[in-house]
Formats: C-alpha cells, structure tokens, sequence
C-alpha cells in the first residue's frame, strides 16, 4: 500500500497522538512507514501539521504539494490553509468547529462556516462536529481519537479497525483507554450513518 | 532484537547504545531533546545518562570519558554548540581516546531557533569531521560510523540532523538490551591531555594532513553515492537528498549525487561522481555548503562544470527545503514542465493568523501582568529570554523587549541600567535557564553595582523543549532523589539584598512585590514561583456570567488568554482550555467571572 496522510490543526489539539496511532498500526500492518510532526515553539497554540506516509515509494518524511490521499482537518480555516497538499481527488475530513484566533487583531468574527462551504465546493469532503460527536466523553480532547474512527469508517485510512484499536490500547494512558476505545467506536459509527444517508439519497 | 519505530532522535539514541556508549551528555533544545530521553528509556547496563546544566558543561564531561578511553556521546541544539565551543574547539586539538559523538541539532527553517547556523561551518571551523544523515535510518548506521571513526582517528566527531531527521519517525531494527562498552581508564599523559601552545602547533599540522586521509576515506563510504549519468547533475546533503530522490524516482537518468559527509569533502569520490558533468545543482539547506566547497574544488582542478545553487538565487537563501520546493527548483534546474498542483484554496476566506502563545492557565502570563500592572506610566526596560516566556512578547502583553540567548536577559537589563538611569531594568528569566547561564550574570550585576530586577519564572521544570528536570527539579536522569539546588539561596549568596518569592496567581501580592523592589536601589530579585500547567491537572475552570458582563474586553485586552473570546459581545470561556487560574477574574470590573469546578 502507498498512502499519504496528512493531518492538521492547532497546537494543543492532540493532532500528534493521532498520527502516531495511524503510523504504528500502518506498521504493524507490515507498511513502512515515515512520518513527520511539529514539535516545539509551534505547538503552542499555532497551526501544526503531521505527516504520515505509508508504503515504499515516499523517502522523505514531508508531502509534497497534492500528494496527500487523505485530509483530516481537526480545524475549518487549518483544512483551508493546508488544502493544497490535497490530491485532486483525495479525500477530506473536516471537524467544523473553530478554534478561534487569540490574536486581538481579526478573526473575532471566524467562525468557519464559510470555510466550511467553500471545502465542500472543492474536494470530496466529510465534516464532522467535534463537539457534537465528543459530547457523551465530556471534552472534545477525545476528538483525535473520534476522527481516526470516523476515517476507519470511512475506509479511506486503508488500515484495518482492529489494528487501530489495539493502537489506541497500547498508546494511550491506561486510565484513559475506555474513554478512547469509546470515542473511536462513536467516531466509526458517525462514518457509517453518513454513508447509509448518503447511500440513501441517490 | 526488534523492529521499533522511533523519532529520528531515537533512532540516534539506539544506534549510540548499539555501539556500546557508555557515557550521554547534554542539554534540551529542539530539535535535539529526545536524543537522551530515548536513551534513558531504554534497558541498559553500565551506561552513564546525564542532563547537564549547560552545553559546555555537557561537553566537557564527555570528554573526560572519551579522555578515559569509554564512548562517549553530547547532545544539543545548534545554538547549544556555540556555548559549548570552547572545550569543543581545544578538544578538536588535544584529541580523544574513546570514541565521542557531538551530535549538534540544526534547524532549517528556523522551526523553534534564534539562528539559521550550520553546524557543517563549525566543523569545518574546528578542522573535525561531520556526519550528515538524510533520514532517521541512516542517522542510526552513521552514529555508530561516527563512533569508528572518532576512534580511528582520536578525533571528536560531529553528527548533524536536522529538524526533519530529528523529528522524522520511522521504524529501526535494534537490540533490546544494551551494554556499555569496558574501558581502560584514564592513562596520565600530561604531554597529551594539557594543552599548551607548543602542542597545539604540532597537533594543527597533525590535523591538516589527517583531515586529508579522513577525505579519501569517505571518498568511499557508503553515505556518499552517485545514480544516474546525465551531464546535468543534482548534489544533496542531509534531508534535502531525500528529497530530491523522491522528486527524481520518476526520473532514473539524472544524476543524483549524495554528499554523507561534507567534511573533509570527499573530494576523489566527488570527481569520480562529476565526470562528464556540465552544470550542478546544490540542493541544501541553511549554508551554500556544499556549493563553496565545490567551487573550490572545481576551481582547484579547472573543470569546467557551471555550479548553482543559494549563491546564484537557485534555492532560497533561507528557510527549509521540502518535498515541494525540491520539485520546483529541480524541475526548474532541468528544464522540467510543471507537475500536478493540489485542491486549489483560491477564493477561500483567508486563514487567521495563529502565533504561538503561552498557554491557558500558563503562570507565566500572571508574572508579566503582575509587573506591567505595577510598572504603568513608569519608564522600564523588560529583557526577555530563551523558553516558553518569550512568548511574553505577544500582544495584548508587550512584557518582552529583548531576547539574545540564552541567559542574556539578566545582563543586558545591567547594560540598560548603566545607560539610562530613569527606567527600571526588569530580567525575566525561567528556572531552568538561570541554572545553565543565568547566575554567573546576577554575580556581575552585584560586582558591578547594577540597578536591576531579576525576576526568575520559576515553573520547576524545562517546559519549552519537553519538561525535563534541572537541579532545581530534585530529580536527574539517573532516577535518583537529589538536593533540589535553591534559587533563592543563590541569590541571597552572591549578595543580592534582597530577594521576594511570590506566587504568581496571587496578583496583589506580586504586585506589591514589583512595586516594592522598584523602588529599592542594588540589585533586587523576584521569584515568580508556580508550576507549569501543562504538568498540572487542574479540576477548577472559570465561566462567564453573560448576564453581568458588560462585554467591556478588560479580561481579553488585558492578558490575551487563549480560552478567552469574544461571543455576541460579551466574552466566553472554553473550558476546555481553561485550567481556573483566575486571572482574567481579577480584571473583570464587574465580577462575571467566577470559578466551577469541573
């Protein structure tokens, strides 16, 4: 299998909790797999992309420009700001709540649905609620694990549900497993009932 | 063994532990960190793992082992190898027994640096080889290189990543269990091991004629390669090669050559590589590098070969390389059409900008408000310095005038005070960083009747590079209790009158603080004690009462905390962000902001 999977968001998201899970099951699946995170000053509170390729042909840890199959937007204005490492007919999943900006200057009025909008008009594109779909684990910090579900779902990760589980297991705290195992079987099911109403108006 | 897939810093830990290191040195700095984390997560017998207070010192213990005949390997960030130059560049002279890596991080970009150095300059500088891996694969194999080659030659030798291979992950076939490597100890020698003039002249000439033979070994090691046969060839080092490799899998033909180890060049292995070559292309990072030494090497043997690269604007002269920017300018290079662009974002809203800030609930922010509250309308100078505080320097704060390196800020604020003496010099500096060079400038405030304040941010932890411990934590990396080593005590030994210690979320209390050494003469000093919010769970959060606030913004204006915001008028709180800290509280004029637990 050769895949690019590009994941994005802000700094604090958890978005490198959820590459890691991606690559050690792609991994463990038998890929080779290279990856590439934003660590140190960014994190905090910037813009942080993860990278994570699968399969032999990918030498270097970094996407180029329209070469990522898959999109996971924990954020609408991040999935606009990296779109363009989207291939043409790759796949988007876009969590539609914002974080808003803390800069005073601009963006208090952001709230990402025009971004939202404009993502639909461009890619075949998913757009989840975090808040919505993160709401009976009490915080949206499980997000990064719900969307994982959601892309399993999907079928556009590539890699098999229960790799991912035992991923989940091994890597997060042990207090925290349940919770998680929880968020990624609501984030899997969310995928499903999209598919079925999707399926259902055609 | 086992197949482990690890940061390309690990990857350097298991390939230093595979060849039997015995002693591990160094100091954080991204994108260096993980380099002895890794090692210390690691079973092992009989290898020495310390965090040391400052790069220099770092250094300096490794070379006692290597000087005792053990492996012995120092970590730290390009930055780090300015301070730690001094015993690096007599130790390039004196010479080593046992093998010792320096592995010096670069930062292409720069991601999470003040400079845009290039540590390939400083071996070059220190007439010492240097390694420079592409991907975390190689970075494991070229460790152990380096270790061989250290003590082949009796020489430090330096390992160069980059941010890309530092925090690359892939997965390494390693041991699971490691031993350090015996050794014969410390053989007295003091014609070998005390420098003096007359033994650097004879070693200098010594390391110009080896250096030689170092090239023409490397002429043919396996990280020096050539592919393809095209007269219009493509040279890359470090991650950039990977790069260029993956742009040129479609293109076989074009000749890709692979500089491992740019010094001492491999010059026999570049001529051999640039036979029938017309023009070259030097994709690199940071220094035209590789472009100077080839034109020296062109121009020595009067080949007529076009070079071009940074010194020509063929790649940018700053910033990092990426997969892209090796498509468009070795497209451009070859003459290629332009390939598949992606989702086009054109006519999207534009993305808002995102600086880092410091965090929600970050002790930090109440220590710069608590001064900027007691210093308004006074004229007063705020030197900064390196870690998660100079953050302090976004707006609505402002509370960071200066940032040089590290431990700086205490000084400059001394160079301030003796030029104007109407303001107020602040220092802000953090625990971590007053251990590894901030005390020898609170000594030259004393000795030379500054007026200052110092304020340590004290949070009892290194935050910014991933909370490691220092001597102030009582924790080191050898999991034993140790004296936790008092600022406060410190302070008050090298003669500072006097010294407060003030909990930072405590706002009256800090502010009176501020105000009363301001209005002291001497050096004064203010511990701003609390501990870093990322390594406390907190159960409280603070909401808003939509109903009384008055959407006046004094909270966001104030402190610009990043789970305040603006909702129809009046703020809001994420709680999921927000730790109860309680600062913005403080500032509401009509108490609408209140704590609940969580």
């Amino acid at each position: 299998m050769n895949k690019d999977i590009m994941i994005c968001g802000v700094g604090g998201q958890g978005t490198v909790l959820a590459s890691r899970i991606i690559a050690s099951a792609a991994m463990n699946e038998g890929n080779a797999v290279h990856s590439a995170e934003t660590i140190g000053m960014a994190q905090r509170g910037g813009p942080v992309t993860s990278h994570v390729r699968i399969g032999e042909s990918a030498f270097s840890p970094l996407i180029p420009i329209g070469g990522a199959d898959l999109l996971i937007a924990f954020e609408p204005s991040e999935a606009v700001r990296n779109l363009r490492y989207l291939k043409k007919d790759g796949f988007l999943i876009v969590n539609t709540v914002p974080v808003k900006p803390t800069s005073l200057s601009g963006g208090a009025d952001y709230d990402g649905k025009a971004e939202i909008e404009f993502l639909k008009s461009k890619c075949d594109c998913l757009a989840v609620d975090s808040v919505e779909l993160c709401a009976p684990f009490g915080s949206s910090k499980f997000f990064n694990v719900a969307v994982l579900g959601t892309a399993a779902g999907t079928g556009k990760l590539g890699l098999d549900k229960e790799t991912l589980r035992n991923e989940i297991i091994r890597i997060v705290p042990e207090r925290f497993t349940q919770m998680n195992l929880a968020a990624f079987e609501a984030g899997y099911n969310k995928a499903l009932k999209i598919g079925e109403n999707e399926n259902a108006n055609k | 063994m086992s197949k482990k897939y690890v940061m390309g810093n690990g990857a350097i830990a298991l390939g230093a532990l595979s060849a039997g290191v015995k002693l591990v040195s160094g100091y954080p700095g991204t994108p260096s960190s993980e380099i002895i984390e890794t090692v210390a997560k690691y079973p092992r017998e009989g290898v020495y793992l310390e965090w040391s207070v400052n790069e220099k010192a770092a250094m300096e213990v490794a070379a006692a082992a290597a000087y005792c005949g053990a492996r012995a390997m120092v970590t730290m960030k390009q930055v780090g190898l300015n301070v730690a130059s001094d015993p690096l560049m007599s130790l390039a002279y004196v010479g080593v027994k046992g093998g010792m890596v320096v592995v010096s991080a670069d930062d292409p970009g720069p991601i999470s640096s003040q400079t845009e150095q290039d540590t390939r300059r400083f071996a070059e500088f220190a007439r010492i080889p240097v390694f420079d891996p592409s991907s975390p694969e190689e970075a494991f194999e070229m460790v152990q290189d380096a270790f061989e080659c250290s003590e082949k030659y009796q020489t430090p030798v330096i390992l160069r990543p980059t941010t890309r291979v530092d925090h690359a992950y892939a997965s390494i076939e390693a041991p699971d269990f490691f031993k350090a490597a015996d050794c014969e100890g410390f053989v007295k020698d003091s014609k070998k091991w005390v420098i003096f003039p007359r033994l650097s002249f004879v070693n200098h000439a010594k390391i110009e004629k080896r250096n030689i033979e170092i090239g023409e070994e490397f002429s043919s090691y396996r990280f020096n390669t050539v592919t393809g046969s095209s007269r219009k060839a493509v040279v890359a080092t470090g991650v950039s090669y990977a790069y260029a490799k993956e742009f040129l899998k479609d293109h076989p033909d074009v000749r890709l050559i692979r500089v491992g180890t740019p010094y001492p060049l491999p010059e026999s292995f570049l001529l051999r590589a640039l036979e029938g070559v017309t023009e070259v292309l030097c994709f690199e990072e940071l220094s035209p590098y590789i472009e100077e030494s080839l034109l020296k090497l062109i121009g020595r043997h009067r080949l007529n070969i076009e070079v071009r690269g940074k010194l020509t604007g063929d790649v940018p002269s700053s910033g990092e390389n990426d997969s892209d920017s090796a498509r468009r300018i070795i497209s451009a290079f070859l003459g290629l059409g332009a390939s598949d662009s992606g989702v086009s974002a054109d006519g999207a809203p534009q993305p808002p900008a995102r600086p880092p800030v410091l965090c929600a609930g970050c002790p930090h922010r109440a220590s710069f408000y608590a001064v900027k509250t007691a210093m308004k309308g006074k004229k007063a100078y705020f030197c900064g310095d390196i870690g998660c505080y100079t953050l302090g320097n976004a707006m609505p704060l402002d509370m960071v005038d200066t940032c040089l390196c590290m431990g700086a800020g205490i000084t400059m604020a001394q160079g301030f005070n003796h030029i104007d003496k109407d303001a107020v010099a602040f220092s802000f500096t953090g625990d971590s960083t007053f251990f590894a060079s901030g005390i020898t400038g609170v000594v030259n405030a004393v000795y030379n009747d500054a007026d200052m304040i110092v304020c340590v941010l004290d949070n009892s932890t290194t935050a910014m590079t991933g909370h490691q411990p220092h001597p102030g934590t009582g924790k080191n990396l050898m999991a034993t209790p140790v004296e936790r080593i008092s600022i406060e005590k410190i302070l008050l030994a090298v003669g500072v009158k006097k010294v407060v210690t003030v909990d930072p979320l405590d706002l009256d209390a800090s502010v009176a603080a501020v105000r009363e050494c301001a209005g002291l003469k001497g050096v004064k000093a203010i511990i701003f004690k609390s501990p870093c919010i990322a390594l406390e769970r907190s159960n409280k959060k603070m909401r808003v009462d939509s109903e009384r606030c008055v959407g006046c913004m004094r909270c966001i204006k104030g402190i610009g905390c990043p789970a305040l915001s603006v909702s129809d008028g009046k703020a809001i709180i994420d709680e999921n962000l927000c730790t109860g800290c309680g600062l913005c509280s403080k500032l509401c004029p009509v108490g609408a902001i209140g704590g609940v637990s969580k």
